[in-house]
């Protein structure tokens, strides 16, 4: 099995199966065409936390501790555990936090865009061009010779606080300390709306932990398959997310789960033009940052402090996106979200040109 | 003949392709030693230079590894 992930197919095999596993968690609970989202979970997070008090996303979904502990095992078993870091943290923080508020615009991450189209969300083709386009425009930066510069090797023990953050989110998941003034908090879990409906715990963290070792193997990854197509002509990336959102779909028809069209899907609205330009936001922010929100917390199982960097730029972009009401619902964009978005484009914008360093 | 090194270690993805691309583009043949510091990065690198149509190879050091391109 190992072989075969590591192989050419591998991101092919790894997105079969990650396909299938999200139109079962959606089976066993999570919310529609929301088996995994790796902007929409930390958004869950966020709020679980305090960090945002929109009480309808509010939970500690054990799926991305999953992911973290997962890729941090697979690394460690295969001897691809390194510890490195340094390279422009305070701007990857930035770029984490407009990718999430881009996410939250389209509502959903590239996995999740992926996902909506397995289950016949048609909004996700204006999210999906979207990111393609963000991404395009972050391989003009990248063949311009972007770079954030070098990240260097750093002590062993650097790479345990993810993993370690992962187990304490846990923790809190199991024992749901409330001793807050009000008689709820510090942790938060949503009674109603999307962050009330999860799989169980058990298979949840299965999950999670599945996906953490298949993509920590095969490197599938739902940006870098675009942005390899574009500027490589490199199909091997790209096949994984194909296979991904055939799987799900074809999973999706056999669990009846499969609806098609543009009005009342799953936590959507039908903004086209900001589905678009949300996603063209975190395409460019994920691009400069070298990889997709799943890749992130993989490589921060690996021992990638500037992926856990991003991640937690992202946790603190999901907590202003509800606390400045910059997130969208159903009924569309949040009340800033659109002057949200735009500052996002130009500071990624910015930083693409800004960060054009090492051309000869 | 001339070996043209190219240190990689460090950057993000795809960054080591995008530097090894910018020597192998200029180049008919030779050797060029790209170093780069994770697993993932070795086996992009050596896939780009494959499917270029250069034969590779890697040397593992203790901290990094030395992709070799020869063509």
């Amino acid at each position: 099995m190992n072989r075969l992930l590591m192989s050419k197919n591998g991101p092919a095999l790894a997105g079969t199966i990650i396909g299938i596993i999200a139109a079962l968690l959606v089976k066993f609970g999570n919310p529609g065409n929301m088996g995994v989202c790796v902007a929409c979970f930390t958004r869950d997070v966020a709020g679980a936390l305090g960090l945002h008090r929109a009480g309808v996303v509010q939970y500690l979904r054990p799926e991305l501790a999953g992911f973290i502990l997962g890729s941090f095992v697979s690394a460690l078993l295969y001897r691809e555990y390194r510890p490195r870091g340094g390279s422009s943290p305070m701007i990857r923080f930035g770029l984490g936090f407009f990718a999430m508020l881009g996410a939250l615009v389209f509502l959903g991450c590239p996995w999740r865009a992926y996902l909506r189209l397995a289950g016949g969300d048609y909004n996700a083709f204006a999210g999906i061009a979207g990111l393609a386009t963000g991404i395009a425009i972050g391989v003009i930066f990248l063949y311009r010779g972007f770079s954030l510069g070098a990240a260097r090797q750093n002590p062993k023990a650097s790479g345990y606080f993810m993993p370690l953050l992962a187990i304490a989110l846990l923790a809190l998941l199991i024992i749901k300390p409330i001793f807050g003034a009000e008689g709820t908090g510090p942790v938060f879990f949503s009674v109603k709306g999307p962050g009330s409906m999860h799989a169980p715990i058990l298979i949840s963290l299965g999950a999670g932990l599945l996906v953490g070792w298949l993509a920590q193997r095969s490197r599938f990854c739902t940006v870098g398959a675009i942005r390899d197509l574009i500027m490589l002509k490199d199909t091997h990336l790209f096949k994984g997310i194909v296979c991904f959102i055939v799987a799900a779909f074809l999973a999706n028809v056999a669990l009846g789960q499969f609806h098609a069209g543009f009005e009342k899907q799953p936590v959507a609205h039908t903004m086209q033009l900001w589905n678009f330009l949300g996603m063209v936001l975190s395409g460019l922010a994920f691009t400069l940052a070298g990889g997709c929100p799943g890749r992130m917390f993989i490589m921060s199982g690996e021992g990638d402090s500037d992926a856990g960097v991003f991640i937690m730029g992202m946790l603190v972009g999901a907590a202003f996106a509800h606390n400045f009401s910059l997130a969208s619902s159903g009924a569309g964009v949040g009340a800033y979200g659109i002057p949200a978005t735009i500052t996002g484009l130009v500071f990624c914008l910015a930083v693409g040109t800004l960060f054009m360093n090492r051309v000869d | 003949m001339e070996t043209i090194k190219v240190d990689a270690r460090g950057l993000s993805c795809p960054q080591p392709i995008v530097e090894t691309k910018k020597v192998i583009d200029k180049l008919s043949g030779g050797r060029v030693e790209i170093l780069v510091d994770t697993v993932t990065s070795r086996e992009n690198v050596l896939r780009f230079g494959r499917n270029a149509g250069w034969k590779g190879s890697f040397e593992e050091s203790e901290d990094s590894f030395k992709v070799i391109l020869e063509k």
